[in-house]
C-alpha cells in the first residue's frame, strides 16, 4: 500500500497495490490504522485504481472504515 | 474402472490457513482456463472460490491446520467447484445467506460472502451438518463467444 498525506489539507490517500481477500486484509487495516492515528485526517481516500482483486473481505474493510 | 460422467476433473486438499486463500482461487481458476472463460468469468471463479474458502477457514474450523478439499469437474462448457470440510458446519443455512448477516462481526466480515456467490455463479448448494461439516458446490457455465480475429 502506497500512503500519500496532503499535510495542508489533511487528505490521506491509501493507494491499496494489494489483492484484497482476507488474508491481506488484515495488513491492510493494521497499515490503515496506524496511519490514520498517526496523521488525524479530515478526509480518507481509499484508491482501488491498482487492485486487481477483491472479495468481500474488502467489503468489510471499506464499511468498517465508514 | 468406472468411467467418469465428465470430460475432466481434479482434487486439491489444503490446510486451513489464510495464506492459502490465494492458492486455491488461482489454481482453480488455471484449471478453469481449458473452458477458454473471458476475463470477467474467471474473476467471477477466483472471487467464489475466494469467499467460500475463506468461509470454511473462518467458520468451520478454530485451528489452521485441519484440511480443506477441493473436487472441480468439467463438464462441456460448465465447470462445478465443491469446497468441503469437516468443521463446525453451518446453524442456519437460510440466515448464512442473508445480506449483510456476519456470525464474526468482530473480525470485520462483511457478510456478503454467500450473496457474492449466488450472483456471481450460476448455482450455489449449501449442505451442512451440524459437527461434521459442510460442503458448498458451485456451478459456472463458460459462455462459448465467437473470436471475430479467427472469422
Amino acid at each position: 500500500m502506497r500512503i500519500n498525506f496532503n499535510d495542508q489539507e489533511k487528505i490521506l490517500t491509501l493507494e491499496i497495490e494489494e489483492e484484497i481477500d482476507h488474508h491481506m486484509a488484515g495488513n491492510l487495516r493494521r497499515e490503515a490504522d496506524y496511519e490514520i492515528q498517526r496523521r488525524n485526517p479530515k478526509r480518507i481516500i481509499l484508491d482501488f485504481n491498482n487492485v486487481v482483486f477483491m472479495d468481500s473481505a474488502g467489503i468489510g474493510m471499506v464499511i468498517r472504515k465508514i | 474402472m468406472t468411467k467418469k460422467s465428465y470430460d475432466n476433473e481434479m482434487n486439491l486438499e489444503f490446510l486451513s490457513k489464510s495464506s492459502n486463500e490465494s492458492f486455491a482461487r488461482i489454481t482453480v481458476a488455471a484449471f478453469a482456463a481449458q473452458l477458454d472463460p473471458n476475463i470477467e468469468e474467471i474473476s467471477d471463479i477466483k472471487t467464489a472460490v475466494s469467499e467460500i474458502v475463506t468461509n470454511a477457514i473462518i467458520h468451520a474450523y478454530d485451528s489452521n491446520d485441519e484440511i480443506i478439499k477441493i473436487h472441480s469437474y468439467i463438464k462441456d462448457n460448465c465447470i462445478t467447484i465443491e469446497v468441503s470440510d469437516t468443521g463446525k458446519g453451518i446453524e442456519d443455512i437460510e440466515l448464512a445467506k442473508k445480506p449483510l448477516y456476519t456470525s464474526k462481526a468482530e473480525l470485520e466480515r462483511s457478510g456478503m460472502g454467500f450473496t457474492i456467490v449466488e450472483n456471481f455463479m450460476d448455482d450455489l448448494k449449501i449442505e451442512s451438518i451440524l459437527g461434521l461439516g459442510t460442503k458448498i458446490t458451485m456451478k459456472k457455465i463458460i459462455t462459448k463467444e465467437e473470436n471475430s480475429l479467427e472469422s
